[in-house]
């Protein structure tokens, strides 16, 4: 078996010493797909959020480790060079400065953290015209404020579009569906799919089936109150979508 | 104020060279002298945060170039500083003495003075007798300060119906061994019809040397003129900067007044207008970048004195370090000025936990019918935006600076001369990245000419 590409043992994890996360295991290896479902509030954002170096959460106690390093170690912007790409369930808006601009500045210090010259503007022009393309968004949008004004499935095909751009080797899709209308939802889908590679691997979560129709996971993991407590294959989610998570709130009333 | 009586003195004792100046500069000093016993007697009369500071700032005792002593100085490495691709009618003040260039002789317009008060004060006294010191007229310590001292200053006359296309630069230079005052001078007066353009750039060449630059700017817009006047402030980390700025538009007239204060130790600047005529317009905009222990006070007194005037001000300060910013507008709508239109923002961003902010806008309307309208918010860089940045790869520092410059953004963008507007577009980022603005740092990068 590969090595891991993704060990998070034990993690406890809060906001303002309030635990959310209460020793959450995980561990996700390259080609992988793995999605979490769970009910509201039980912590599904708050662990991309911690993994992806969110300062306002704190960890406690437990290990991330990243392809070999400790992610913890790392600051958001050497944990992103490093291939993790979160797309936020709310992408933030950020006034006055633009969808190129954005873009330019993440390409470039990617490049930078690997000893690379910045790229040429006919060169970086090029490939977002080509990023862009893989999630059908309008090129309009590069001219405006980053998420400004965007419609809901605006701003998660914007997440898709800059996931293209960066090329993780995990990718964390927090309810990258919600907001979807039908034909959106194939399209950000088979983008998700078009970067899929053997060596990265995606981590999608989601409340829905419908989502998991189109990027197929190989496990499904049921987070409830900050621990992973249940993992299946895809007919889990299946079931969840037939039974709702009562049983499960049942074995760990406790 | 205590600070006053060392230059009372100086001035008993130095009066026969410092009144070695034509007529209509000279008969200034008495009445100048008088308001200034009176301040000196005085303490903090009103705008408590601005006469304290002032009383501080005027508390060393700095040197004049009462003698008129030539100080050496590398034009060409300051000329390097100054707007690319602009070719502007360029005058310099080393210290407090004007220098105007050969390009700016050869190549003054028609219908435009661009001179030296004094040569002004000597060959048309009374032209200069009608406009001098009758705004700032002793009103203020600093100002009445300044009558008493200045010897020389500049003198910006556009005739009537003269549209001048170049923009004059006038920039402000200290190179003194020693520290030293500076009481700076400039009245512009663009007669009927007339419009200008004004670029005033402010350096120090040295950043060990405490300087004081006490200058007082006197403009008048007359019937249907246009005057834009555009500042850069670059200063050394030991130059302080007083400014007080005074401008009286007629019917018609319009003033765009645009600040830009990106280096200073600690500068104050007030800027008095009064819309005196019917349909005058004035936009005022202000940009401060401050940080380390620097202080940078706005302060704005805009009066509309008549009907159906209109007035912006967009004033934004970013603060970082220890670094303390003060805006106080104050926007006086007088009886009878009906429909009259004013509005002020004043927002301020917060970048780290020791900067300090105060705002105090005033609205003193003694009138109906009139839409003014006022907001101030000081805030923080959106940590959301901040995070967001930095995990898709953006390193903190820059995507603060991105962040901080666009929240600058519309007061650049409100420019509407695109040339300056792109040229400080640039210096606010390379201000941001933290590059220091200086003179020997431009030189040798040696991009940029004249
Ligand atoms: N910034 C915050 N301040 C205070 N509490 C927070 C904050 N962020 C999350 N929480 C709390 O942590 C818990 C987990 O929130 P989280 O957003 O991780 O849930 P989730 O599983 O993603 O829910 P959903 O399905 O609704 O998106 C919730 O109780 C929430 O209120
Ligand atoms: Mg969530």
């Amino acid at each position: 078996m590969k090595e891991a590409l993704l060990k998070v043992e034990n993690l406890r994890a809060g906001i303002d010493g309030k635990e959310i996360l209460r020793g959450l295991n995980l561990t996700v290896h390259p080609g992988e797909v793995h999605a979490i479902m769970g009910p509201n509030g039980s912590g599904k954002s708050t662990f991309g959020g911690v993994l992806a170096g969110d300062p306002r959460f704190s960890v406690e106690s437990g290990s991330a480790t990243f392809h070999g390093t400790d992610l913890f170690g790392l600051s958001p912007e050497d944990r992103s060079h490093e291939g993790l790409f979160l797309s936020f369930q709310y992408p933030v808006e950020i006034p006055g400065v633009t969808m190129v601009n954005f873009m330019r500045a993440a390409v470039n210090a990617k490049r930078k953290y690997f000893g690379q010259e910045p790229m040429g503007a006919a060169d970086f022009l090029k490939m977002m015209r080509q990023k862009r393309a893989i999630v059908e968004l309008d090129n309009k949008l590069a001219s405006r404020s980053v998420n400004e004004g965007f419609s809901g499935g605006e701003k998660k095909r914007n997440e898709i579009f800059q996931m293209a751009v960066l090329e993780p080797r995990l990718a964390i899709l927090d309810e990258t569906d919600s907001g979807l209308d039908i034909d959106a939802l194939r399209i950000v889908a088979a983008g998700v799919n078009a970067l899929k590679t053997n060596d990265n691997a995606t981590i999608v979560i989601t409340h829905y089936q419908r989502l998991l129709d189109y990027i197929k996971p190989d496990f499904v993991h049921i987070l409830y109150k900050g621990q992973i407590v249940h993992s299946g294959g895809p007919e889990l989610a299946l079931e969840l979508e037939e039974k709702g998570y009562d049983w499960i709130k049942q074995q760990h009333q406790s | 104020m205590k600070s006053l009586s060392q230059y009372i003195n100086l001035y008993a004792e130095c009066r026969r060279q410092l009144d070695l100046v034509p007529k209509p500069i000279a008969a200034l000093r008495p009445k100048a002298l008088d308001a200034l016993r009176v301040f000196s007697e005085q303490t903090m009369r009103r705008a408590p945060y601005t006469e304290a500071a002032i009383d501080r700032l005027l508390e060393p005792d700095y040197g004049l170039n009462i003698q008129r002593m030539g100080f050496a100085v590398d034009l060409s490495a300051t000329f390097r500083c100054e707007v690319p691709n602009i070719s502007t009618l360029l005058g310099v003040t080393l210290n407090d003495t004007f220098r105007p260039t050969e390009s700016l002789m050869r190549n003054i317009p028609e219908g435009l003075t661009v001179c030296s008060l004094t040569k002004a004060a000597a060959g048309m006294p009374s032209v200069v007798e009608r406009y001098l010191n009758t705004l700032a007229a002793d009103s203020t310590p600093q100002a009445a300060l300044n009558t008493l001292l200045f010897q020389d200053g500049v003198f910006v006359y556009a005739a009537k119906g003269v549209s001048v296309e170049r923009p004059v630069q006038l920039v402000n230079i200290f190179n003194a061994p020693v520290p030293l005052m500076a009481p700076r001078r400039l009245l512009v007066v663009a007669e009927q019809g007339a419009s200008l353009r004004l670029l005033l750039c402010d350096h120090s060449q040295r950043n060990d040397i405490d300087y004081l630059s006490n200058e007082v700017i006197e403009v008048f817009v007359h019937r249907d003129a246009s005057v834009e006047i555009y500042t850069i402030e670059e200063n050394g980390a030991s130059t302080r900067h007083i400014t007080s700025f005074h401008c009286r538009q007629e019917e018609g007239a319009r003033l765009t007044l645009n600040t830009n204060t990106l280096s200073t130790a600690t500068s104050t600047a007030t800027y008095t207008i009064d819309l005196a005529g019917t349909g005058a317009d004035t936009r005022l905009g202000g940009m401060v970048i401050a940080d380390a222990g620097q202080t940078v006070v706005q302060n704005v007194e805009l009066t509309h004195s008549v009907p159906d005037c209109t007035s912006t001000q967009n004033f934004k300060f970013a603060l970082s370090g220890k670094s303390k910013g003060a805006f106080g507008g104050k926007i006086v709508v007088k009886e009878g000025a009906v429909r009259t239109n004013a509005a002020q923002t004043n927002r301020n961003l917060i970048a780290s936990d020791d900067a300090r902010m105060t705002t105090a806008p005033q609205l003193e309307i003694y009138c109906d019918d009139v839409k003014c309208s006022h907001g101030a918010t000081t805030g923080q860089l959106d940590p959301l935006a901040l995070f967001y940045m930095r995990s898709r790869g953006i390193p903190e520092a820059e995507a603060r600076l991105m962040l901080t410059q666009a929240f600058m953004a519309d007061v650049v963008d409100s420019i509407s001369y695109d040339l300056i507007r792109d040229r400080l577009r640039q210096l606010v980022e390379r201000r941001l990245s933290g590059e220091k603005a200086s003179c020997a740092a431009c030189a040798a990068e040696n991009t940029c000419h004249c």
